[in-house]
């Protein structure tokens, strides 16, 4: 007996190739969907021994709202660094802060780094070695435990839900 | 004919918007004081100028061709799997270099002291610097 976990380990990554072949092939025809799926299928079975074993998705829904949040925040985002470099009294306050990290595996880490990112005038500079701390240049900075604590909140939070509960 | 000219202008705004917040990205690149400072630009602005410039691109081949096309979102999907990862590496390697910055800086990584050098390998066993 062929458990679904054996052949189809990443299933989240498989519907994404799925929809990235349709996309890339503009067709919707029965052949490309069939192609899709063998792709789908296929590529991560070839490529597991690359990939660290990934936490499986817990909570889709979350994960979707997740999605909604972080595109919101990269709209505020953009216009707040717009604002920063086209004002011509700007007075930054740029830092570096180390954030410790709570999350355990490597890849909600790795999704969280990019999250930060994109959002809010935050880019991720070093994963230390021992995956314990995120460094992060912030462009301007009010207050290190404020920024801290939002980052946990919006976004480490929501991924350790949909991750690792 | 009348909602021609509204798609226009909503298309025109896309268009200029993206092109406004491209363009401010690049400025903030060329002109903001230290390496990790520029660095802000070209990730945020652009990525927004972009995706801007991808809606107009998808409501003016819907409005032409009659058919809605979202073949554009792959390039927003590739854009927001790369542009942190490579500001990442480019943070990462300015660090490495131990590069300037301004002196305003709060906060000195334990990357950027010279003694650092040479052992970035090993797990750094102090927590709460700074």
């Amino acid at each position: 007996m062929i458990t679904p976990r054996a052949w189809l380990p990443t299933p989240l990554l498989s519907l994404l190739l799925l929809i990235v072949w349709l996309l890339l092939v503009r067709s919707m025809a029965f052949g490309h969907v069939l192609l899709g799926a063998v792709l789908g299928i296929a590529i991560p079975l070839v490529t597991r021994r690359f990939w660290d074993d990934q936490p499986m998705v817990r909570k889709p829904w979350l994960l979707l709202r997740f999605v909604l949040r972080v595109l919101i925040d990269i709209i505020i985002a953009n216009l707040q660094v717009s604002w920063i470099i086209i004002n011509p009294w700007r007075r930054t306050r740029p830092a570096f802060i180390e954030y410790p990290l709570t999350l355990e595996h490597s890849f909600p880490i790795t999704l969280l780094a990019n999250t930060i990112s994109l959002t809010p005038g935050t880019v991720s500079a070093n994963l230390r070695m021992d995956g314990r701390t995120l460094l992060i240049h912030v462009l301007d900075m009010d207050d290190e435990n404020a920024l801290i604590e939002e980052i946990r909140e919006r976004y480490e939070q929501p991924l350790k839900e949909i991750y690792e509960c | 004919m009348t909602h021609y000219v509204i798609l226009e202008g909503v298309i025109a705004f896309f268009l200029i918007a993206g092109g406004a917040f491209t363009f401010i990205g690049s400025l903030g690149m060329a002109h903001l004081r230290d390496f990790y400072m520029r660095l802000h630009g070209p990730t945020k602005a652009t990525t927004l100028g972009i995706g801007c410039m991808l809606i107009a691109s998808m409501l003016y081949f819907w409005v032409t061709e009659g058919k809605p096309d979202i073949q554009e979102m792959l390039i927003t999907l590739f854009l927001f799997i790369t542009a942190p990862v490579s500001a990442h590496l480019l943070a990462k390697t300015g660090l490495h270099m131990q590069l300037m910055h301004v002196d305003k800086t709060r906060g000195k990584p334990l990357e950027l002291y010279e003694e650092e050098v040479g052992e970035k390998p090993v797990p750094h066993p102090d927590k709460g610097h700074g």
